[in-house]
């Protein structure tokens, strides 16, 4: 699984950042930096809480 | 340059072009002979024959065509052909060219196209309602439908004059009634695009290529050029040489015979810009050996985009012309992406602070860390395109940026503009 976000729908809430701080990180103006690496199982669940905590559902998570 | 086979063979594309008008139908189909039909060389055939000529696409990102109509054809539904005649890139000049003189080689390549992916619509799109393109392809198509030679119908679109106007998913947008701006992948206009169907977009360039290609085939196609580049291509070349404009090389051809063919240089050469504004900066020392293939130019981290080739003169400077382009580029951002509206913005005003000498410190710490993170993090490649061409300005002309910093604008800063900025079109949405 990736996680991807749609930069048009990102209004820079920035939660996804906040629940999931291992992969997703904000530059200087709030908005998201996402390791574009595969997510390891382990941290997917966190992933989906990012994915579903985002008030513009901006996030896409992807399955390879 | 020595007189090889490829040099007799070319031009191609350009061969019908004459000063003083468009080719017309009679002049074209003599010189270039009817299309094959769709008995001899049916759609699947097409695709196969693209695919071996490996022909790819001349819009700037390079994609094999061969791939797009195969995406195209395992989409559900009717198709529609989209010719992306939208130069956006103010220094290119080849599509204007195709379009206004040579309009029958891109509706022949057109009307293949939709052959290959099974569309009954072709919609040629140009740049700005005030374009040139307009006159020549009505009268090209009046008088191919006089011939009778279209199994196809075509409409015209004009589009929005902006930077962003030409690409894929904001010309879609337009054609279906939106602002000129791009969209979010998926879905792509191959699975849906103009009024909700298949769409294959290509650049006129590479139809007329494919309308020479289904003439004379793959191994004529690769009589000139390399064996991973075959055929030839459109150079904008513009800057210090004696004869600016739109020259027809052969792909991979090396710089320096192109500088010949345009006359040579007009004096010293201060730089190169290769790919337009969404290209690359290069120092002057690369020119005499560099060429403009793939491997070429990747090895020094740059692309032939959409073949615009710029000659910085010596005297010219490269801080005044990055600055002028980074301004523009930032300020035709669609206003869609939080990365681009803010990373954009931020860029031309560092830039600019730069250029004046009245940046602070860390400026060039803060260019370094915005071209290398805003890459990839909008819904198009505006902002990608920017940070390179940022970041290889700086990388091309440390001690310039670094003399602008410490003292302000140079002498040459003054001196008349070289990168071509289109005059603003009033405020956009």
């Amino acid at each position: 699984m990736k996680i991807r976000v749609n930069p048009i729908t990102c209004q820079a809430h920035g939660l996804c950042a906040e629940l999931f701080p291992e992969w997703i990180r904000l530059d200087e103006w709030g908005y998201p930096i996402i390791n574009p690496e595969t997510i390891p199982r382990v941290l997917q669940a966190h992933a989906r809480r990012a994915a579903d905590a985002c008030p513009t559902l901006a996030l896409l998570l992807e399955r390879e | 340059m020595n007189a090889t086979a490829a040099d007799v063979a070319l031009p191609r594309l350009l061969s019908g072009f004459a000063e003083g008008g468009m080719a017309q139908l009679d002049r074209h189909l003599a010189l270039h002979g009817p299309l094959p039909s769709a008995t001899a060389l049916p759609g699947d055939a097409l695709v196969e024959l693209a695919e071996r000529a490996k022909l790819r696409g001349r819009g700037g990102a390079g994609f094999p065509a061969a791939t797009k109509m195969r995406a195209v054809n395992a989409s559900r539904g009717r198709a529609i052909v989209l010719a992306n005649g939208c130069e956006s890139e103010p220094m290119s000049a080849k599509d204007a060219l195709l379009l206004g003189e040579l309009p029958h080689l891109v509706l022949d390549g057109a009307a293949l196209a939709a052959r290959a992916v099974g569309a009954e619509l072709v919609i040629v799109a140009y740049e700005g309602p005030n374009s040139d393109a307009r006159p020549s392809l009505e009268h090209a198509l009046k008088q191919r439908r006089a011939a009778g030679v279209d199994a196809v119908r075509f409409e015209l679109f004009a589009a929005a004059e902006a930077f962003l106007t030409g690409q894929e998913t904001s010309l879609v947008a337009q054609i279906n009634g939106g602002a000129p701006r791009p969209t979010f992948i998926p879905p792509r206009p191959t699975a849906r695009g103009v009024r909700r169907r298949p769409t294959l977009v290509q650049n006129v360039e590479t139809l007329s290529h494919l309308a020479l290609i289904a003439r004379h085939g793959a191994e004529w196609y690769a009589g000139v050029g390399s064996e991973e580049e075959p055929g030839s291509t459109l150079v904008t070349l513009l800057g210090a040489v004696n004869a600016p404009g739109v020259y027809e090389v052969e792909c991979g051809a090396a710089l320096q015979p192109l500088f010949a063919a345009a006359g040579g240089l007009r004096g010293p050469l201060g730089g190169l810009l290769v790919g337009g504004y969404f290209g690359s900066w290069l120092p002057a020392a690369l020119a005499p050996a560099l060429e403009l293939s793939d491997a070429g130019l990747r090895r020094h981290d740059a692309a032939i985009g959409c073949g615009v080739v710029v000659a910085l003169p010596a005297g010219a400077c490269p801080v005044a012309e990055t600055v002028r382009v980074a301004i523009y580029l930032a300020s035709e951002t669609a206003n869609q992406c939080g990365p681009c509206v803010h990373g954009s913005a931020a860029i031309a005003r560092t830039l600019h602070a730069i250029a004046q000498g009245t940046a602070e410190t860390g400026a060039l710490a803060d260019l370094a860390r915005w071209t290398a993170s805003l890459p990839g993090r909008g819904a198009c490649h505006l902002p990608d395109g920017l940070s390179h061409f940022v970041a290889t300005a700086l990388r091309t002309f440390p001690d310039a940026f670094a003399d602008h910093a410490r003292h302000g604008p140079c002498e040459a800063c003054s001196a008349p503009e070289l990168l071509r900025i289109p005059p603003p079109s009033g405020p956009r949405r």
